[in-house]
């Protein structure tokens, strides 16, 4: 079976911005631009994830779903925010095949089997942001990062699971932006104690920590931003497709967040996954425009 | 053969809204190959319609009982009797066929022979599959399958990855419908299927990128191959 290489747009307002931990956004860019270029390059799924939409209750996202739904013909998640089935309920109208949702099902963990029964097991996702503990443990954390719940992370995924959800995305707070590799015993675990999909998310600084959360990590797929947004960042790119000032990015070499990510392209990395006995899907040959 | 409503009119499909599903990638992917399709659960809708398309998503027995509360089992089985192409897409297909365990025993549409069984692991090694089968499998021509360079396969080549997301496979009993089989960990099942103007497949062809978009696009040919008849004829 292939595995699955995920580009994980966190997005603000109309931007699209990459942090540290969680916090300290940076803006990168347009979020649809970053996006038809990742599923130009092959991306398997894109992940966009509203980065305040929790905080400040809203959610800004919908219309940017509807626009990237109507134009990239591979699978779309979004998250951020999302509180009820309504919530749900919009982002499938918008046009997501999937919905993340982190926050409101620590709170109300029912919304987990309401949501599968109404809408069914795929479409529903849910994201565990794990901070590990003085002691080693694992704890959940909801709202993007910032407050502790006091849930147990391997037993919550496992409720999880029960509830029915679908898959399973396990960010490491503590590794998130830094580039020092996944947390791979927190992959494992969790993927191990799970009967359903498990992706990887937050650390990627090199190619290979991604194939070792694919092997060591036993993930099943990988969602990735800054390892893509910076090598994107560098590419010579049409005037006025730059971020929100409009300027040229090429060569800003000052937007690695940290001199432990070294940026990749989607090809290269399915490329060296090939080369460690991992199946990828190649995209078409000269993937073209539609 | 269906009654258009509008004989000059450009080919129109319609994909089926029983309440579940996402009906908006699967309308997206038809603008994007130029094909006009329309949302509905009108059985009028339906039966008039050049092409029909039945999307879903969710559980096997809630859509059958969906279908049945709208009064479309039967509108369904008409279009198939009458020639007119049908499509099923992931729960769609698996609606196609005879019955599903899925959470009990639960009838399906029964255009084709056999039932739909969940992932099981064939030997030990297979224990560890995931379910759902989330992601991109090859789809390969089944040995005594109808050609690819029919509707709507044309274009694709053999091995080609396409985009699934199932817990459940349909095993028609006849092995001559089977259009492609895939490969999940050692499980080989039938990915598409095929017989005269009934073709459904378990994977989603409207987030399978650009090959995807091919289905697509030989479905309108398709459909655009057989509506010229009907327009000349009012000319």
């Amino acid at each position: 079976m292939s595995v699955r290489i995920i580009p994980r747009l966190e997005i603000k307002g109309p931007t699209l911005v990459k942090g540290v931990h969680l916090e300290g956004l940076r803006v990168l860019g347009s979020p649809e631009e970053f996006a038809r270029f990742y599923y130009e390059q092959g991306a398997d799924e894109l992940l966009y994830i509203d980065v305040v939409a929790s905080l400040y209750q809203r959610n800004s996202l919908l219309e940017m779903v509807e626009r990237t739904s109507r134009e990239i013909f591979i699978p779309l998640a979004v998250g951020g925010g999302l509180r009820s089935i309504e919530d749900i309920r919009a982002g499938l109208r918008a046009g997501a095949d999937k919905v993340s949702i982190n926050t409101a099902a620590i709170r109300n963990p029912q919304l987990i089997r309401d949501a599968a029964t109404r809408f069914g097991s795929s479409t529903i996702v849910v994201s565990i942001e794990a901070k590990q503990r003085p002691d080693g443990s694992y704890e959940a954390y909801v709202d993007a990062g910032r407050e502790r719940t006091g849930v147990e992370v391997f037993g919550w995924a496992q409720r999880i699971a029960e509830l029915g959800a679908g898959e399973i995305i396990i960010t490491s707070i503590d590794r998130e932006g830094t580039g020092r590799g996944f947390d791979l015993e927190l992959t494992r675990r969790v993927s191990e104690l799970v009967p359903i999909p498990v992706i990887a998310s937050g650390g990627a600084g090199s190619i290979s920590d991604v194939a070792e959360v694919l092997t060591k990590g036993k993930a099943d797929a990988v969602a990735v931003s800054s390892l893509l947004h910076y090598h994107y960042l560098t590419l010579e790119r049409p005037t006025g497709s730059g971020p929100a000032s409009g300027q040229p990015m090429a060569a800003s070499k000052g937007y690695h967040s940290s001199s432990r990510i070294t940026p990749t392209s989607i090809p290269e990395l399915k490329r060296h996954l090939e080369e460690a006995g991992l199946e990828c899907r190649v995209a078409p040959a000269g993937a073209v425009r539609e | 053969m269906s009654e258009r409503a509008a004989p000059h009119a450009a080919p129109r499909a319609v994909i089926v809204d029983y309440g579940v599903g996402n009906l908006y990638s699967v309308r997206s992917a038809c603008a994007a190959v130029g094909l006009q399709a329309e949302i509905t659960g009108d059985k009028a809708a339906i039966l008039s319609s050049d092409a029909v398309i039945v999307p879903g998503m969710g559980a096997f027995g809630d859509a059958m009982e969906t279908l049945r509360r709208m009064d479309l089992v039967e509108p369904l089985r008409e279009v198939a009797a009458a020639g007119t192409p049908l499509i099923g897409i992931c729960l769609g297909m698996q609606l196609f066929m005879t019955e599903s365990e899925e959470f009990g025993r639960h009838r399906g549409l029964d255009l084709i022979s056999g039932p739909v069984v969940r992932f099981r692991a064939p030997h030990r090694r297979s224990e560890e599959l995931k379910v759902p089968h989330v992601g991109w499998a090859r789809i390969a021509p089944a040995r005594s399958a109808p050609s690819w360079s029919e509707w709507p396969l044309r274009g694709i080549d053999a091995g080609e990855y396409m985009y699934f997301v199932h817990s459940y496979h349909a095993v028609p009993a006849e092995a001559g419908v089977v259009f492609s089989t895939s490969r999940y960990g050692d499980i080989e099942f039938c990915s598409s299927l095929k017989r005269g103007n009934v073709f459904a497949c378990q994977f989603h062809p409207e987030r399978s990128g650009p090959k995807g978009l091919q289905v697509y696009r030989s479905i309108a040919d398709h459909i655009t191959g057989r509506a010229p008849a009907t327009v000349k004829m009012n000319v």
